[in-house]
């Protein structure tokens, strides 16, 4: 496979998995907004920090409104990480794949981006809002299943793996860096009707807040959703999770390349520390220094792929 | 341009009778429910839009993806009509090739006086690089889209030889795809002869034409510009259809006398490159230095014999519109026979007694630029208005050499669908051709360009033509 066409599956892969993650965190600060306005401000801050897209905000807007972020978020063609931007460029990045890509994959993804482009071509109206949601879902989903029906599974199905989880990764992570304190252990009392919310919050913005009540049916508190997110093995948006499939990719690689290089060293090792610690190890050692170390480490093995399976040069 | 002008229509004879090829076509037709058939046309239309089938238009900022219109009624073309057409087709492919390796070598032809040397030793599309070199297998053309016109029962005229990097040939295979799947019982009913293994003839004439650097099984990769090209689709489509790597100028470098490719795994030597990129950009240490898109290097490791490049570098030269003027001289001296397809007559502008000619009769000619494509650049006489002939007037005032002039043919209709039934439009049509050295091989049929526009003749998708699907009776 050429080099170019390896960059080209990981990164349409990861502007896919982008758009799905910006559309769920728009979903959260929205029930946010709707449930308790006094919060609805923050909340949409920290949308905006989670998606990294703070300053380029700033730039264009004074205050930050609902209206306003929501609009940016999904329909700004100024905004690199808007729904719409990364779409188009998960198409491009398609095209340019074309070859590697079965015929459904590729319809898929090209309807997908038609889809979209309509959707969003107009100012989305609060009323319209989640409709237009989950019209996103839906057509990330129809890729996802074009890929998971259709696709052989060698190094072009691993390389989009890649891409998917560490995308995936990068997002959860990012997020609970803006969200960490809210998992600390509060020394005064657990589940104010403020705690509450935000905890539902994190939840609703992977998707899990159901997953997360079936497998803690008791009582929800930081500690338990800190575990859930970072170190749980099923839930397909946590760290260990991602890191796991990760290496997993990285290992069908070698075998069908017959060798292993740096990459599949470094997330073999992410991926083993996290199903050997705890949560009180991660909690005591410091919340926030593990989630920063995480993300570090999540883009040292990226830029490993990159260099080695020679996506540029 | 009028539809008044006498023409010949390929379905309807003048008293309103069926043509015989397209008798069993008009019976199914005349069987069908018009609103289907209109649901099917727009069903067609968002088969193509949705698999991608698009080109881009050059300086259109807004609508940078089209789709080129596809009508629904095919153009027939009965099996006898098409023996004598592809033998006329073999003969002037075979001439082309033989002037191509004349014209870099001991130049006969103009030894011989029958083509005036100028024409070649200040034409750009002649490459002194390619002097003296032989390429693999001696092929220069191993694909070749000839554009010809009908203007009579047994009238064809060859307007353009497309032997550097012609066009089309996905949109023959696609346009066969989506008629199979929209009317089945019609193939049922009327026998077409077969397009669809054209990817797999593409392979197997290229894999015949391997340098000789070529150890064990060709490796085959398409040289493309980049998904910004306007023939994109096509370049990743017969990629795709090949099983070959589809590479840009950046993906390859030249490692120890190869053209290599790079793979996640290293580098790995190419055989064949169909390059789907001019000759200019091809090699920046030889021809444009700031092209992006080629491989510096790639020529020394072609002369070497380290690669084959389809098409070869310099066929330009063989379909430079001053030296098509000479297809009939050339086809003779070579092949020892007479063409059997026509050539349009052409007034080279660079010759003085024709230019004063074409001046005085621009509002009936056809004026195109000498090394122009894609109906850029032309002016059609009779369909220009007084001011756009006298702009044009002054372009060919200072740069004669730059044009030739031809009459407008009253080229052949055939019916398309409107709104209002049947009506004949203006067509042409592209044959493809592959040329290796165990043979020519013609696929039957080929891309029959329509435009739509009422009268109008030019069928260039970039100026608003259309496409069909075009039909070989197995007869």
């Amino acid at each position: 496979m050429l080099g170019k066409t390896a960059g080209g599956l990981f990164w349409m892969q990861r502007y896919l998995e982008r758009s799905e993650n910006i559309a769920r965190l728009v979903d959260a600060g929205f029930r946010i907004a709707l449930t308790r306005s006094e919060a609805a401000e923050d909340e949409w801050a920290s949308v905006l920090t989670t998606a990294g897209v703070r300053q380029a905000y700033a730039q264009r807007y004074e205050k930050v409104d609902g209206s306003s972020v929501i609009n940016f978020l999904l329909r700004d063609k100024t905004n690199p990480s808007s729904v719409l931007s990364v779409i188009e460029a998960a198409r491009n990045n398609a095209r340019l794949v074309r070859t590697a890509l079965t015929r459904e994959v590729w319809e898929a993804t090209n309807e997908c981006w038609m889809t979209l482009k309509e959707a969003l071509r107009t100012q989305i109206s609060d009323n319209e809002l989640p409709d237009v949601l989950s019209l996103i879902r839906q057509q990330s989903a129809q890729v996802r299943g074009a890929q998971s029906g259709t696709m052989m599974r060698n190094d072009i199905y691993f390389f989009a793996q890649l891409g998917t989880f560490v995308e995936r990764a990068d997002s959860t992570a990012r997020f609970l860096d803006v969200k960490y304190y809210v998992l600390l252990p509060s020394l005064s009392y657990v589940g104010s009707s403020l705690d509450n919310v935000q905890w539902e919050t994190i939840l609703r913005s992977v998707s899990a807040y159901r997953a997360f009540r079936w497998l803690n049916p008791g009582e929800t508190n930081p500690r338990n959703i800190a575990q859930f997110m970072i170190l749980d093995q099923v839930m397909p948006r946590s760290l260990s999770f991602c890191a796991s499939r990760m290496a997993g990719a990285l290992e069908a690689i070698a075998r069908e390349y017959g060798g292993a290089g740096e990459s599949l060293v470094q997330a073999s090792a992410l991926s083993q520390e996290l199903a050997a610690t705890n949560i009180d190890m991660v909690v005591d050692n410091g919340l926030h220094q593990f989630i920063q170390d995480f993300i570090k480490r999540n883009n040292s093995i990226s830029a490993q792929i990159e260099q080695e399976f020679r996506f540029y040069h | 341009m009028t539809g008044d002008k006498p023409h010949f229509d390929e379905m309807l004879l003048p008293d309103g009778s069926v043509r015989a090829p397209y008798s069993e076509f008009c019976e199914w037709y005349g069987a069908q429910d018009a609103s289907r058939l209109r649901t099917k046309a727009r069903d067609a239309e968002n088969f193509f839009r949705r698999t991608g089938i698009t080109f881009a238009v050059y300086g259109d900022e807004e609508a940078s993806e089209r789709l080129i219109p596809f009508d629904i009624v095919p153009r027939i073309i009965s099996g006898r009509e098409w023996a004598r057409l592809s033998r006329g087709i073999e003969q002037r492919v075979r001439a082309i090739n033989a002037f191509l390796h004349d014209i870099y070598h001991r130049q006969e032809i103009l030894r011989a006086g029958r083509i005036p040397v100028e024409l070649i030793a200040k034409n750009e599309a002649f490459l002194p690089q390619m002097i003296g070199m032989d390429p693999p297998g001696g092929i220069y053309t191993h694909i070749i889209g000839v554009d010809i016109v009908r203007t009579g029962p047994d009238q064809f005229y060859v307007l353009e030889d497309n032997a550097r990097t012609p066009s089309g040939v996905s949109y023959m295979l696609e346009n066969r795809e989506t008629m199979l799947h929209m009317f089945p019982e019609l193939f049922r009913k009327v026998r077409v002869r077969e397009v669809s293994d054209y990817p797999r003839k593409l392979r197997r004439s290229l894999a015949a034409s391997a340098p000789r650097a070529c150890s064990g099984p060709p490796e085959i990769a398409v040289l493309t510009p980049g998904i910004h090209n306007s023939a994109y689709f096509e370049h990743s489509f017969l990629a795709d259809q090949m099983g070959a790597e589809l590479v840009e100028g950046h993906d390859l470098r030249v490692i120890d006398g190869r053209v290599a490719m790079r793979t996640t795994q290293g580098y790995r030597a190419i055989d064949v490159l169909y390059r789907r990129v001019d000759d200019d950009f091809l090699d920046p240490l030889t021809f444009r230095p700031d092209s992006a898109l080629g491989v510096p290097g790639i020529m020394d490791v072609y002369r070497a014999g380290g690669i084959t490049i389809a098409n070869a570098p310099g066929t330009g030269i063989s379909d430079d519109k001053a030296i098509y003027s000479y297809m009939p001289e050339i086809v003779e001296f070579y092949t020892g026979e007479k063409a059997i397809l026509e050539n349009v007559p052409t007034w080279r502008c660079s010759e003085a007694d024709s230019l004063a000619y074409v001046m005085e009769h621009l509002h009936e000619l056809v004026v195109k630029e000498v090394h122009g494509s894609g109906g850029y650049g032309m002016l059609v006489g009779p369909a220009a208005s007084r001011k756009e002939i006298a702009a044009f007037r002054q372009k060919l005032k200072a740069r004669p050499g730059n044009y030739i002039a031809q009459p407008t043919l009253s080229l052949s209709t055939v019916p398309i669908m409107t709104r209002q039934g049947l009506a004949p439009r203006h067509v042409d049509l592209r044959p493809f051709v592959l040329v290796s050295p165990n043979g020519i091989d013609i696929t039957p049929g080929g891309l029959t360009r329509v435009a739509l526009k009422k009268g109008s003749l030019v069928v260039n998708s970039s100026q608003g033509g259309g496409t069909k699907d075009s039909w070989v009776l197995d007869e």
